[in-house]
């Protein structure tokens, strides 16, 4: 646990240090700010965060892979992994701290969106308990694709070919699924909306409490993060 | 302290290490000697854990390195071949991170940075940058970290490559002055520095273990079965044969001007025959100018040793294996 917290802070650390995780994170205020200018604060529509959560989502698709393409893949490149993998350190340790590293970078960008919620009440509108679920969900979401994203890093030690796994699982998991659900019925209907990332943090951002979603959110994020523990293991083995 | 048995380690389908078997005991300081591709590297890194081997056992401090591994990593200080450290992040930085990955406390952390840093003259550079810094600094707070938790052994990947004479000589007296505390493996590629610091030396060359000994054994080997260069006059046919019926010599070479005949005479390990070259030279009246062992270099023997693995000839090299 110790070795976490070391591990986590020197990756939060890198982030900040990280000329791409600001242009990211410029990109993600620009964007934010954006959609709640264009959909919320508009007169006579809904007060509510929904579209700009919507988007959000959809961005970070792109965004998060940029983030996290580094983790593994620089310390492959320039060897660092080698004094990382040599300390008493294990592996399931690295790479929990390479997920909490830019997870909490992306929580920290999340928190900026705080301006708009205050404007939203400003302005007298905001279903609390909602936009606290959207919140939660925000965080799930993000959790579920830092962890793809962790795991594209693991397999390559070129950042752009993370990047690239990153957005195409997640692609994946969102755009392509939601595609083949509008074409496909029945059982398949099932499973491929099961899967559909996007439709699963619906319920969160219209406000609704979806246990189900909370599992698939997190035994995704685990199931990623294995993945990931596995890939950094099979690097000894090469 | 690091026992190794039969080592192998395959990268697909090419052999990396082939069988290899040593030991190392607490307190010595043991040279890995070796050209480029010899294998050092790959015996390094399945020591320090970073990768399994295909067969074989190796235990550093009585602990298998596959499956103690987390006690193996915490009694090895390792500095990797090409010193690998985040450029971003400043040296003290660096080695509070490092310092916690071994289980310091702070002020454990701030005792034990106060010691490597004075040990490795960090002092000029410990609030800078790394990316700063130059190749020798960076080979120094490569060995500072790998200083940082006192380990009981301390394996060094080429320690001295890419630096300039003064800082090689430095860290040479620095090795020297650890190998006091610490038990100490160090790879190089170069002869007269595995000379200057070590107790012995372990060459390997194509992924075996080639020659094992402390300079002057391998030197006394090398010399044990060598040759003496003989000068003399008398007819030529004649004082080859004469040479040759004495025991102790294998084989006479002669060549001869004006009326001197230059001999290179092969010995035997088990016989010095100079004496009985000066009686028969006394006794058949010849005069004798120079009789003297022709004294093979380690380097010699060094590259004679590498090359014989390089074009194939494994099997000397297999009958040498030392533990
Ligand atoms: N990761 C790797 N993949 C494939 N071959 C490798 C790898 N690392 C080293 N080798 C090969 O294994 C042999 C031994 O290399 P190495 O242990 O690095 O030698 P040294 O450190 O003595 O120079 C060389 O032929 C090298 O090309
Ligand atoms: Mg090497």
């Amino acid at each position: 646990m110790r070795n976490v917290v070391a591990l986590t802070q020197r990756e939060l650390a890198a982030n900040f240090l990280s000329p791409v995780a600001y242009i990211v994170a410029l990109a993600f205020l620009v964007a934010s700010g954006h959609f709640f200018l264009a959909d919320t604060l508009v007169p006579g529509r809904e007060a509510s965060l929904r579209p700009m959560f919507d988007s959000m989502a959809q961005i970070l698709v792109f965004a998060i892979p940029l983030l996290t393409m580094r983790v593994l893949s620089e310390e492959f490149s320039t060897g660092t992994i080698e004094t990382l993998m040599t300390a008493p350190v294990s592996d399931i340790e690295v790479v929990t701290s390479k997920f909490l590293g830019v997870l909490l970078f992306y929580a920290s960008l999340l928190l900026t969106t705080l301006i708009h919620v205050g404007l939203l009440i400003y302005f007298g509108g905001g279903d609390f308990p909602a936009i606290l679920l959207a919140y939660a969900g925000m965080l799930l979401l993000g959790a579920l694709f830092v962890a793809v994203g962790v795991f594209s890093s693991s397999v390559t030690r070129y950042q752009l070919l993370a990047a690239l796994l990153g957005m195409g699982i997640l692609s994946i998991l969102t755009f392509v699924v939601d595609q083949l659900g509008r074409w496909r019925g029945g059982a398949w209907r099932t499973v491929l909306s099961y899967v559909n990332v996007l439709g699963q943090f619906e319920d969160f951002s219209k406000g609704l409490f979806d246990s189900s979603a909370i599992v698939f959110f997190i035994t995704g994020t685990l199931f990623f993060l294995f993945l990931a523990v596995k890939s950094l293991e099979s690097h000894r083995w090469r | 302290m690091i026992h190794v048995q039969n080592l192998t380690k395959d990268y697909g389908d090419r052999r990396a290490i082939d069988g290899i078997s040593f030991h190392i005991s607490e307190g010595e300081i043991v040279g890995f000697l070796g050209p480029n591709g010899a294998g050092k590297t790959t015996t390094i890194r399945i020591l320090t854990c970073y990768m399994p081997a295909t067969s074989g056992t190796a235990t550093v401090g009585g602990h298998d390195v596959f499956t103690e591994s987390m006690a193996v990593r915490r009694i090895i200080g390792y500095l990797p071949e090409n010193v690998p450290i985040y450029p971003q992040m400043r040296v003290r930085e660096y080695l509070h991170f490092r310092g916690k990955l071994h289980g310091l406390d702070r002020s454990a952390r701030q005792a034990a940075i106060r010691r490597v840093a004075e040990l490795c003259w960090l002092g000029d550079f410990i609030d800078r940058p790394i990316y700063q810094l130059s190749k020798g600094m960076r080979q120094r707070v490569g060995l500072a970290d790998a200083l940082l938790h006192d380990p009981k052994v301390l394996i060094l990947d080429e320690p001295t490559v890419g630096l300039d004479p003064t800082q090689i000589r430095e860290t040479r007296n620095l090795i020297k002055e650890l190998a006091k505390r610490h038990t100490v493996m160090l790879s190089s590629h170069i002869l007269p520095e595995v000379e200057a610091t070590c107790q012995r030396t372990i060459i390997i060359a194509g992924g075996r273990i080639a020659a094992s000994g402390s300079p002057d054994e391998l030197k006394e080997r090398i010399r044990g079965g060598s040759r003496l260069i003989v000068e003399m006059t008398g007819p030529a046919p004649e004082v080859t044969s004469a040479i040759e019926s004495i025991t102790g010599v294998k084989n006479v070479q002669a060549t001869s001007s004006n009326g001197w005949n230059r001999l290179i005479v092969e010995t035997t390990r088990e016989r010095d025959p100079r004496e009985d070259i000066f009686r028969v030279a006394a006794n058949r009246n010849w005069t004798l100018r120079e009789l003297r062992p022709e004294v093979a270099s380690l380097e010699e023997f060094f590259i004679q040793i590498t090359a014989q693995q390089a074009t194939g000839q494994r099997a000397a090299g297999r009958g040498r294996e030392v533990a």
